[in-house]
């Protein structure tokens, strides 16, 4: 498909489009999904037929639209009146009240609520827009114009200067500028190159990139293929978890889709630029999201990390120069293509910019996920647009960045959200879970609850890791069940301390931050446990939980 | 690329060196003590144990020195208190990992755990002992595998898939529960594809691969065949 | 590409859906993952015969398949129960309520995660986060997910979805 030709398909699509007047948006990610969201859509399509105004209003399926603990979610455009937790019995009131051109009061989700005003979208700007399951419909809100632009116009050299002037950061965790990592491969001499997306997200609390390969795969791909010329790459592999099967199917059809229209495969638009893509399926290893363990999974061997140097761009894949970027650092690739990378650069900090997904769960009010520009402080994503703790119940902590991360409280909430303003506080940016815990949370347990978790992941290939976790998870199990005394809080420290200095890889490196977070914060919860006491009056002393 | 002559500086010695080298390999050359466990001269090295952790000025993070190739310049600290704590400690895990009793161990004296415990002046382990329930495989009709004994540093896996090409050792699971197996974890003496060659006995650094019929003390492990048979592959 | 030389462990066709995965990678090593998904997918488990099959068909050491098979935890070489129930485990569901769900499930089926009841009836699952952190806490009952359950809640639903089992 030539420039020319994408751009015929965009008018075209957005003809259509326009014919139908009025247009009834049903989320269907998963979440949605799993509240009931297919039975609405059927139910509304129905609807619409037997009264005969298919002419009039049509259903879309779309994205995330991120107001998870209000799905199933439905949006009349364009109007905008937004309808949450929306059952199949709802759907002749719906469609009444598109022939009466009122919203529907019943079920309305206010849209002014700070949940949405606070955002800013950019990686989630078609979530909920567009029908990730067609091409058409993601080519007419701007698709693919940036991968032909750059195709057509710019030399590999130019892509990547934006891609530095954005001043884009890693979005899996650890913020490595992407545009020094794209030059890196750029320059490797190798004939065969690979880009490698990163869609192993495992930490537990974190659905960012879930919710964009469900609710725009196309972007993703792009991205990729933008990254594939920059770089000089011919094959691409996105590693997805198997635990995302509607992911997986989406972007499964999002490939043919795009190999069909020319977009992707041999001779991408008639230049002389091939790129090919493959899904390659995880299958429940946490430690895969580190990138060297995720390249000796996707060579079909057991996950286990290797010392680097050599860094992947040296040698990576089958020891060939490799690329590898987060889901949702490939997202933003097109729309910095398309803005310009000076323009991306005027977002966030100095030294985060542009926008990071979170994905807001625990103990708030609105649970889902948001898009937010970096420099927000926790405080106005917590309480304005989680709108702070239900029930009645005090805030306690914010947890960031899952297993590798830490636990922010109350009086470091007013601490920008950037790289380096988390990492000060003892915990990380991550990837983007966000999980808010109240007073009702036991911070011992919490931390005992992540070393579980990073004790079970371990690959067991260096030793501080492996014995070190389990050594760490049982004086927590032992604290939290009354049988410990003082001497067990110095051995947690000097455990951690040799973890985060000698572990192979950063699964080890960062496995001790909730017990270090939470002792450097939360040390009285600890001391009442060694006294049989839980402060949070979770955990029943001298008895597991 | 990088095979030219370095010259570089360990615990304030100036050493020469060929830019392939790692500083493990050129430190011991040059007579300096860095402890390992994982790493065996014939076999790929995987920066596993983490004994070998050297400083190095300039780098943020210990380094492996193992697997780390030396550098024009590069100043490195193989002794401080700091990484003696750290070895120390290491060493402790793996004593506090299995069921390592030495005086009832058929390589006591022979050991490369307990004469790393010796040489690093290991007096205690402080870490509770996890006293896991493992078992002892005599299937084989000339060799044992005690896996109370093993302490994962896949030289056997390496050298039966890496010399012996037979690639009858792997690891299973994961964690604090991987294990050293044969085939699909079926009895060592059931193994179709184990040639009894033995060399994985004699890499083993512990009591976990043995002869048969070996008391108390007696397993000495024989490994000059190693660099020989590495070489004979390599020109070959 | 090389034609196997394995032929499948039995005269089951659905080994077919199989040897059709692999032939699609090219019979090349790094389909292994991809092979056992197929494996795990057409028989619900990873059996020692279909681990040998896989092997000789991709021409790998029996140990590194079974080393492959037990790393990553998504693959099980036990069969499965009739219905399977998988309890996210993930940070919200934690703080929301999942050790109560768990509690549950061992009190009234005698199950902690990864057993089967001895009728066969029930496995039950635990998962690191299955990203539906929104309705925490979450449970997947064969591929049926509901969310916000409490553990009555659970109670009730297994209770109904069994019973229509034994009519």
């Amino acid at each position: 498909m030539t420039l020319d030709e994408l751009e015929r398909l965009a008018a075209e699509e957005r003809a259509a489009q326009r014919k139908t007047a009025c247009w009834l948006h049903v989320c269907t990610a998963a979440s949605c999904l799993s509240a009931g969201a297919a039975e609405v859509k059927q139910a509304l399509e129905q609807e619409l037929a037997e009264r005969g105004m298919l002419n009039f209003c049509k259903v879309k399926g779309v994205g995330c639209m991120g107001l998870c603990s209000a799905g199933p979610l439905v949006a009349a455009q364009p109007e905008g009146f937004l309808y949450g937790r929306v059952t199949p019995d709802d759907a002749p009131d719906i469609t009444r009240s598109l022939v009466e051109g009122r919203p529907l009061r019943r079920l309305a989700v206010p849209g002014d609520l700070p949940f949405f005003r606070r955002q800013f979208k950019i990686v989630l700007e078609n979530a909920g827009r567009v029908d990730p399951e067609r091409l058409e419909d993601y080519v007419a809100a701007g698709g693919y114009a940036s991968l032909l632009k750059v195709l057509n116009e710019m030399t590999p050299q130019d892509v990547i200067r934006e891609v530095t002037a954005s001043g884009l950061r890693g979005r899996g965790g650890a913020g490595y500028p992407t545009g020094l990592k794209w030059s890196t491969v750029a320059k490797s001499q190798d004939r065969e190159k690979y880009v490698v997306c990163n869609a192993d997200e495992g930490d537990p609390g974190a659905f960012m990139d879930r919710a964009v390969l469900e609710s725009d795969p196309h972007r993703v791909l792009e991205g990729m293929a933008i990254a594939a010329y920059a770089t000089g790459a011919r094959h691409g592999y996105i590693y997805v978890r198997a635990e995302y099967p509607l992911a997986v199917a989406r972007l499964r059809a999002a490939i043919r889709q795009a190999e069909r229209a020319g977009l992707l495969g041999n001779r991408i638009a008639g230049t002389p630029f091939s790129f090919h893509v493959e899904v390659r399926l995880g299958a429940g290893a946490f430690v895969c999201g580190e990138e060297t363990a995720l390249m000796a999974s996707i060579e079909g061997r057991r996950g286990t990390p290797r010392p680097r140097p050599p860094y992947p761009a040296e040698s990576g894949l089958w020891g060939h120069s490799t690329l590898i970027n987060n889901v949702e650092t490939l997202a933003n690739v097109p729309v910095i293509l398309r803005e310009g990378g000076e323009w991306y650069a005027r977002i966030g900090t100095p030294n985060s910019k542009g926008t990071k997904v979170f994905a807001l769960a625990g103990r708030v009010l609105h649970t889902g996920l948001i898009e937010v520009p970096m420099g927000i402080s926790l405080r106005e994503i917590i309480f304005e647009i989680g709108g702070g703790v239900p029930e009645g119940r005090r805030f306690k902590a914010v947890q960031t960045g899952g297993p590798s991360g830490g636990c922010i409280p109350e009086e470091y909430l007013d601490t920008p959200v950037d790289y380096e303003s988390l990492s000060a506080l003892g915990s990380m940016m991550g990837s983007g879970g966000l999980i808010v815990m109240d007073d009702s949370t036991c911070m011992v347990d919490l931390a005992r609850f992540f070393l579980e978790f990073s004790k079970g992941e371990s690959c067991g290939k260096c030793v501080p890791c492996r014995v070190g976790t389990a050594h760490l998870y049982d004086l927590l199990d032992r604290i939290l069940r009354g049988e410990s005394d003082g001497a067990a809080l110095a051995m947690l420290e000097e455990l951690s301390d040799l973890l985060r200095h000698t572990s192979l890889c950063g699964l080890g490196q960062s496995a001790p931050n909730p017990v270090l977070s939470t002792l450097r914060h939360f040390r009285h919860e600890y001391e009442a446990h060694l006294e049989g006491r839980c402060v949070a009056g979770a955990c029943r002393t001298g008895e597991r939980r | 690329m990088n095979a030219g002559i370095k010259t570089l500086r360990i615990d304030g010695r100036d050493v020469g060196a060929r830019g392939d080298q790692t500083i493990l390999q050129v430190a011991r050359e040059n007579g300096i003590f860095i402890p390992s466990l994982c790493y065996l001269e014939g076999l790929s090295p995987v920066g596993a144990c983490r004994l070998c952790l050297v400083e190095v000025k300039g780098a943020a993070r210990l380094l492996p020195s193992c697997v780390t190739r030396v550098e024009e310049g590069m100043e490195v600290t193989t002794r401080s208190e700091r990484l003696d704590r750290y070895r120390r400690m290491i060493l402790e895990l793996l004593f506090s990992e299995r069921n390592h009793i030495c005086s009832v161990c058929v390589s006591n004296g022979h050991c490369e755990l307990q004469g790393l415990a010796e040489k690093l002046q290991l007096t205690h382990v402080h870490f509770p002992y996890r006293y896991p329930r493992l078992p002892v495989d005599a299937s084989h009709p000339r060799f044992v595998a005690d896996h109370n004994r093993c302490i994962l540093c896949t030289r056997c896996v390496r050298v039966c898939d890496e010399i012996e090409g037979a690639h009858t050792w792997d690891v299973m699971g994961r964690g604090i529960e991987a294990r050293i197996i044969t085939d699909l974890n079926q009895p060592w003496g059931e193994s179709e594809s184990c040639t009894s060659c033995g060399k994985c006995v004699h890499v083993c650094p512990t009591g976990a691969l043995s002869e048969k019929g070996r008391s108390v003390a007696e397993m000495a492990k024989r490994r000059q065949f190693l660099p020989y048979l590495t070489m004979m592959r390599t020109q070959r | 590409m090389t034609a196997p030389h394995a032929a499948p462990p039995g005269t089951d066709k659905r080994w077919k859906i199989v040897e059709a995965a692999m032939r699609r990678h090219g019979y090349r090593r790094d389909a292994l993952i991809e092979a056992l998904h197929s494996v795990q997918e057409t028989f619900g488990y990873l059996d020692d015969d279909s681990l040998r099959f896989v092997a000789s068909a991709l021409r790998l050491p029996l140990s590194a398949v079974y080393g492959v098979a037990t790393f990553y935890h998504f693959f099980t070489l036990k069969p499965p129960g009739r219905h399977t129930c998988v309890v996210c485990t993930g940070t919200a569901c934690h703080i929301k309520g999942a050790p109560e769900l768990l509690a549950l499930l061992e009190r009234e089926y005698g199950l902690k995660p990864g057993e089967t009841t001895p009728g066969g009836e029930l496995s039950l699952l635990t998962a690191r986060c299955v990203g539906s952190c929104g309705l925490a806490p979450v449970v997947v009952f064969d591929r049926e997910l509901a969310g916000k359950l409490s553990a009555e809640d659970l109670r009730r639903w297994l209770e109904r979805r069994l019973a229509h089992d034994a009519r």
